[in-house]
């Protein structure tokens, strides 16, 4: 049965919920944002993800009409945002803090919003005693907020956030006050409920592991830019540049000169060593700089060398992190360059091959690394 | 548990003694019989019968009342609204001018107050009497709610007013649906300080009454001029015990919720 891929932003036909038009923003003589042009469709699960103060949270502020434009334009559904206060966008969001009124039960705050609306009475209930089934919060319905755990208070954010049901909703690190378990339990939880309501989500967050959970598709910021905004996967596989590379997860770094060598480049990285075979999309002049970008689960580790590989080089292992389910092995090479291998531990602890100051071959394919211009 | 010492004892012994033997006297002696303050001749409660016939004692104490019922209520709203913009206005032209002006009578001397007040009002012709006396106490008494007000805003978390815009609350909606109810218990003490410092403000008073308003400072302060009677004496013990009373039920009940909370806390803990 085919599934239809749910990716409206490579749908020319598709209309973006959200259009940010070359925004800026500055804060005095400090710019947030600068030039940022970015579309959101309808549905999405969208990352904001970057260190802190690359102006992912100013961007969400924006969206929530917390802070004003300094040029340029933000549209949702197409009308222009400019001069329409917080409390008159069709627009939710759930705060770090959660920021919970600690006067008033879960109930109430979960009903805050929908009584602001002015709905009869009955509504109200019907959908608060909804949005506490969504969240499981029905036994805790009449504790005031201090009475109930950090997971608790989370999930009562987000029903409260949602209950109006919002358009599209703001989460500003949801995640942060939890610890690592309840984390990832939390992480399914929202893009459960995402699926079921249907509404647009868009979170800031600066865990790289979150942002590759739950997003449909993550942008990477940094001093008020996006540097690349792809679905987790590509943004993992195909990253644009060093930044990204090394902002998601792990990766090796090799500096190098680029050749055109058939359908791929050779790339001298070290005097008197044979140059490494890659083959990429991206284009380079002969005697380019470049960087070689792999990631540490691509290389393998060896004690002879490989006949076939594309790329072998030897080392000596320095330092080996044992993690449980995989070890990763830092492997000095001729040059003095480190590269991280990783291995599955696929055999109990005495029967590993390789340890500490063992001479180790290390090779990958032509296609496992990427090259990158900058 | 303490080991029990002598110094601890004196200390705390001559401590107390320095602090509540002057009022300890005073209830002792607004029992006497004798119509001399300074002999004892035995215990008699006719005082207290007395002050209660004493028509110009109870007209002062109604004046007091109302003028501290009045300021204290003028001063809290004003006080909070100059907390609320010094805390959360950003930064405005002159703002640093205004916090500390706002401050100021604060630590002037009561005397040039009281005086520059009456050549206000005699330069505007306004005449004295309670609506002066509320004025007065009005302008001093509310740079201390808004010393108490701004000082729980400043640890208020300003997100909580965003959430409430974000869920559509106008700015006046959200500063009464959830800023109002959160710093209420500093709103409450900064009314109650404001009331005390009215009721007992004896300066700024005589200076800006008029003969029609005479508050109750005022009248004791007179009333001693001609000698201390035991009439005084007994206004002043039920002075004390209303004051005692209510610092006492206020104590009782900020413990009380305090405990509250923290044991829900715990158990909120223990539930995760």
């Amino acid at each position: 049965m085919a599934q239809t891929v749910f990716a409206p932003w490579d749908d020319p036909q598709a209309k973006p919920l959200i259009q940010f038009k070359n925004v800026t923003k500055r804060f005095g003589d400090f710019t947030a944002i600068e030039n940022l042009t970015q579309d959101i469709y309808e549905r999405e699960f969208f990352s904001l993800l970057g260190p802190s103060g690359c102006g992912k949270t100013t961007l969400m502020r924006m969206l929530a009409g917390f802070e004003n434009v300094t040029e340029g334009q933000i549209l949702i559904a197409g009308q222009d945002m400019a001069h329409v206060p917080p409390n008159k966008r069709a627009v939710n969001m759930m705060f770090q803090s959660y920021a919970l009124f600690p006067h008033l039960s879960v109930w109430e705050n979960i009903a805050f919003g929908l009584k602001r609306e002015g709905k009869p009475k009955a509504e109200i209930e019907a959908r608060v005693d909804e949005m506490l089934r969504l969240t499981r919060l029905v036994k805790f319905a009449k504790r005031k907020p201090h009475q109930i755990s950090g997971g608790q208070r989370q999930r009562v954010a987000l029903a409260r956030s949602l209950a109006k049901a919002p358009k599209l909703l703001l989460l500003d690190e949801p995640l942060g006050a939890l610890d690592k378990k309840l984390r990832q339990d939390t992480q399914f939880e929202l893009m459960d409920i995402q699926e079921k309501t249907g509404t647009t989500f868009v979170i800031v967050t600066h865990d790289q592991e979150e942002a590759m959970t739950v997003s449909s598709r993550v942008a990477v910021m940094d001093e008020g830019r996006i540097i690349q905004v792809a679905t987790p996967a590509q943004i993992y596989e195909a990253p644009n540049s060093v930044y990204v590379a090394d902002f998601i997860g792990d990766v090796n770094i090799i500096d190098g000169i680029a050749t055109r060598d058939g359908d791929g480049y050779r790339i001298t990285w070290a005097e008197g060593q044979d140059p490494f075979i890659a083959k990429t999309q991206n284009s380079f002049a002969d005697g380019q700089r470049c960087h070689l970008a792999i990631r540490p689960e691509k290389v393998a580790i060896l004690a002879e060398r490989p006949d076939d590989s594309a790329n072998a080089i030897e080392g000596q292992i320095i330092d080996i992190a044992y993690l449980g389910n995989i070890s990763t092995y830092h492997v000095k090479l001729v040059n003095g360059q480190m590269i991280k291998a990783q291995a599955a531990n696929t055999r109990r602890l005495s029967r590993r091959t390789f340890t500490w100051e063992d001479r180790v071959w290390l090779s990958w394919t032509d296609t496992a690394a990427v090259v990158l211009e900058r | 548990m303490r080991r029990f010492s002598w110094f601890n004892a004196t200390s705390l012994t001559v401590g107390f003694a320095f602090l509540y033997l002057p009022m300890l006297i005073l209830i002792i002696y607004s029992f006497n019989e004798s119509r001399l303050v300074t002999v004892w001749a035995g215990f008699s409660t006719q005082w207290y019968g007395s002050l209660l016939q004493n028509q110009s004692f109870l007209d002062a104490a109604w004046v007091t009342i109302q003028v501290a019922v009045a300021s204290s209520t003028i001063a809290t709203i004003l006080g909070t609204m100059g907390a609320y913009v010094l805390v959360r206005g950003g930064r405005f032209m002159g703002r640093t001018l205004f916090s500390g002006m706002i401050y100021a009578p604060l630590v002037m001397p009561e005397v040039i107050t009281g005086l520059s007040l009456l050549l206000l009002f005699i330069g505007i012709g306004l005449d004295r009497g309670i609506f002066t006396v509320v004025l007065a106490h009005t302008t001093f008494s509310m740079c201390f709610v808004s010393v108490v007000v701004s000082s729980r805003l400043v640890s208020f978390d300003k997100s909580l007013e965003e959430a409430a815009l974000d869920l559509g609350c106008s700015p006046f909606d959200a500063f009464r649906l959830v800023t109002l109810p959160i710093i209420a218990p500093a709103v409450i003490s900064g009314w109650l300080l404001a009331f005390t410092l009215s009721l007992d403000d004896l300066v700024i008073a005589s200076f800006t009454a008029g003969p029609s308003a005479t508050t109750l400072p005022i009248r004791i302060f007179s009333a001693v001029r001609m000698g201390v009677s035991p009439e005084i004496n007994a206004l002043s013990t039920i002075m004390i015990a209303i004051v005692t009373v209510g610092v006492v039920t206020a104590s009782i009940i900020s413990k009380r919720s305090s405990l509250a909370q923290q044991r829900d806390e715990q158990a909120a803990a223990r539930a995760t």
